[in-house]
């Protein structure tokens, strides 16, 4: 297709994931921030860019370039969660739009320039929309094809607005560096050749640059001399699932809240159904009284029904409040689905779906007497200690994936207690005349055990001991740095147990019963 | 329902015959027709009644959460779920090195005041769940729950007391080795094991078992040890000179068949 190309207009907001991660996390976006993935920097605030902090740098350079740099993961769901409203406020004011990347949209001109009459109120329309928004510093480019467009964004530096003529598109690309239309490799490959600008290598005959560089040299020998065939590909806007709930007045009672919303639960999960989608995977919103905001994803192990949606409200509340009571009352309430998948991938098989579907309805039904947490499944973790080692889950949440193959030095060898205590008992250890026996500093100790004594309990003779064995951990953390030394005896009774000294005294950390 | 007792035996004997007859009874009461065995682990054979656990029963397992788990392992290696409801300090990593699976175990840890209703919704889908109850049981709540058990083929597994349990086990003896005074470290136990059936009647057992052996299983001690009582005889054995009446004899072959 070699027919002319299109007027484009590409809305951009410039930094846009720094926009995001401030906006999530309540940040100001004046101050230096870094997002960080891999180690290297991936995109920074206005503050960190003046203090020399670039895109690509490694983050120890980065901390040293602008020391107060607030250092943050980047995240691109965020980057796309965050955008969406904006996409669908601009959709209200220009239909038609697609989404480049989460922070720039292209459109195609010719509808809002008629509509709003000239491409100066159109751009003025959008980025008024946009400004409504609380987007700051947001820039329109319009000129032939999406790429010139984007580009005449980026350069408008004095206004918000960079407008190209019709057919200058050309000239005004021409003394870009060309890295933009080509990769790593390419770029240095034709710097070497002695060709810089975008203009110099369209300048090179198409047939050539074909033959040498592929299709994909051809291809962004088209964008480098204007000869762009990408066309603005507008998106169907998806169906709005997420739900959203006011009360008047606000509600400060769990069960009264989660009978207010049973309804909309039904018709949030009815609504996919009638898509033929099912949802594993739901964020819910709380805004309160006092302006506070509490936001959680919430997963099911296999998809939601309305009273699992409103048991994932219940315990979110729960979670934030009193047994019945809340902090403060609740004025709205947003659900929004995060994963959606095909009922097909969820069918039941033609015998139904095994005995653990049916585990899985009984365990969400004791889930709901008792919380979210009431019911756990248990992993091995790393540690030495053995309450660390056990990472417990509540069920339908996913186990952390904690790597347990380190050797951990220090940690039991492989007969495990059978009692591991939540809270360590407070116990006496004592030898020969009731003196307690203590550990000196070369970790040796200054009486031998005789009498043991549970707190409160009878003292009874120790018939068999061995320690201390020393468990360091952290020591280079002077907050979290834990040392003591364990002990196993077996008392009176022939029961055996772990014992621990630290700089508190003596506890019972676990028992072999 | 009366056994043809031979009229000449002096009367000690005859009482002894009573009570042994009585153990029988209620040992063919509790073991239902068509209650299935559950896989349990060999070395309890000699202790449990029947010689395994089975569906729809409740056992008493006191004073140890090593045989509760060592009760719990081959089952759950063979397939089942296990829950564990109200014991906080239940050892996880313990319990996995015993032989269970954690991705089948579920854990509810403080069930609180409504305990209860918790092991018996977990009993409707959970084929074996252990508990550790919170105040007394009334007989009338204990017996709704064996209902709901029988039908469901559940086994419970109770750490603590329960009214009209059918079998009841405890540690006698323990007796660690490996661990001297100053030196060594827990290698493993031998333990005594006792055993009662329905009601405090039945088969009274006391085997010495290692729990946990060296490997980190579990296996019988040498010899069975001399049982304190005359209940040495397997109820389900039919004596030749009083199982005459024939319906007995039918419902006990079908009961071990």
């Amino acid at each position: 297709m070699t027919s002319e190309l299109s007027r484009t207009i590409v809305l951009w907001c410039p930094d846009w994931p720094i926009l995001a991660a401030c906006h999530e996390r309540e940040l100001d976006p004046g101050q230096p921030i870094a997002l960080i993935e891999s180690q290297l920097v991936f995109a920074c605030s206005a503050a960190a860019r003046r203090d020399g902090v670039t895109r690509g740098l490694k983050l120890r350079e980065a901390q040293y370039r602008s020391p107060t740099v607030v250092v943050l993961d980047y995240d691109a769901a965020l980057d796309a969660r965050i955008f969406e409203p904006v996409v669908r406020r601009v959709e209200e004011t220009v239909p038609g739009v697609q989404l480049i990347r989460p922070g720039s949209l292209a459109m195609r001109a010719r509808g809002p320039t008629r509509y709003y009459g000239g491409e100066d109120a159109a751009a003025a329309a959008l980025l008024a929309t946009v400004a409504e928004l609380g987007v700051p510093g947001a820039r329109v480019g319009i000129a032939d094809g999406p790429f010139a467009a984007e580009q005449a964004a980026r350069a408008a530096t004095a206004s918000p607005v960079g407008i190209v003529a019709p057919g200058a598109s050309a000239a005004f690309i021409a003394p870009l560096p060309v890295g933009l239309v080509t990769d790593t490799r390419t770029t240095t490959l034709l710097n070497r050749l002695g060709v810089r600008t975008l203009g110099e290598f369209a300048e090179l005959p198409r047939e050539d640059v074909r033959r040498r560089f592929g299709a994909a040299g051809a291809f962004a020998h088209d964008r480098a001399a204007g000869r762009e065939q990408a066309r603005v590909i507008a998106r169907t806007p998806p169906p709005e699932f997420s739900v959203q709930q006011e009360f008047e007045p606000p509600l400060d009672r769990v069960d009264q809240l989660a009978f207010a919303f049973r309804v909309l639960a039904e018709e949030f999960i009815e609504r996919m159904r009638a898509v033929r989608l099912v949802c594993t995977g739901i964020r819910v919103e709380l805004d309160d009284e006092g302006g506070g905001h509490s936001s959680r994803s919430w997963l099911h192990p296999q998809w939601f029904t309305p009273a699992d949606v409103v048991d994932r409200v219940r315990w979110q509340l729960q979670g934030a409040g009193t047994a019945s009571g809340l902090a403060s009352p609740i004025v709205r309430l947003r659900v929004v689905p995060e994963r959606i998948d095909s009922t097909g991938n969820h069918e039941e098989g033609l015998w139904g779906g095994g005995p653990d579907e049916r585990v899985h309805h009984g365990l969400t039904r004791v889930q709901s007497m008792l919380g979210h947490e009431g019911v756990v499944t248990a992993t091995i973790g790393g540690g030495r200690m053995l309450t660390d080692r056990q990472v417990l889950v509540p069920w339908g949440d996913r186990a952390p994936e904690r790597p347990n193959d380190a050797p951990w030095p220090g940690s039991l060898p492989a007969l495990a207690p059978a009692s591991v205590f939540r809270e360590r008992l407070p116990i006496a250890l004592q030898g020969a005349g009731g003196v307690t026996v203590t550990i000196d500093g070369r970790g040796a100790i200054t009486t031998t055990p005789e009498v043991f004594a549970v707190h409160g309990g009878k003292p009874a003779p120790v018939r068999a001991w061995a320690g201390p064995w020393p468990v360091v951990e952290r020591w280079w953390d002077p907050e979290r740095a834990k040392r003591m030394h364990r002990f196993q005896i077996v008392d009176d009774d022939g029961c055996a147990w772990l014992l621990v000294r630290d700089d508190e005294g003596w506890w019972a950390e676990a028992r072999y019963d | 329902m009366t056994a043809p007792l031979t009229t000449d035996s002096p009367a000690p004997a005859r009482l002894e015959r009573v009570e042994e007859l009585q153990a029988r009874i209620s040992g063919m009461q509790a073991t239902r027709l068509d209650s299935k065995a559950v896989p349990t682990h060999p070395a309890f054979e000699s202790v449990l009644p029947g010689g395994t656990l089975r569906e729809g029963t409740v056992v008493q397992v006191e004073g140890s959460t090593t045989l509760l788990m060592a009760l719990l392992a081959t089952p759950s290696a063979s397939g089942r779920w296990v829950a564990v409801v109200g014991l906080p300090d239940f050892g996880v990593e313990a319990a996995a090195r015993f032989g269970i699976a954690l991705d089948r175990l579920v854990l509810v840890p403080d069930p609180g005041g409504q305990w209860l209703t918790v092991v018996a919704a977990l009993a409707d889908v959970i084929p074996m769940v252990a508990v550790r109850p919170v105040g007394r049981v009334s007989p009338a709540e204990a017996s709704r729950l064996s209902a709901r058990l029988r039908q469901r083929g559940s086994t419970l597994l109770v750490a603590g007391e329960w009214p009209g349990s059918d079998a009841r086990l405890g540690l006698e003896e323990s007796q660690w080795q490996g661990l001297e005074r100053g030196h060594g470290h827990l290698r493993e136990r031998e333990v005594v094991v006792s055993a009662a059936g329905r009601g405090g009647f039945g088969r009274r057992a006391r085997s010495r078992l290692r729990l946990p052996d060296r490997s980190l299983g579990f296996a019988i001690a040498g010899e069975a040890l001399p049982l304190p009582e005359r209940a040495r005889t397997r109820p389900t054995r039919v004596e030749p000179e009083w199982a005459e009446p024939v319906p007995l004899g039918d419902i006990e072959r079908r009961a071990t068949g």
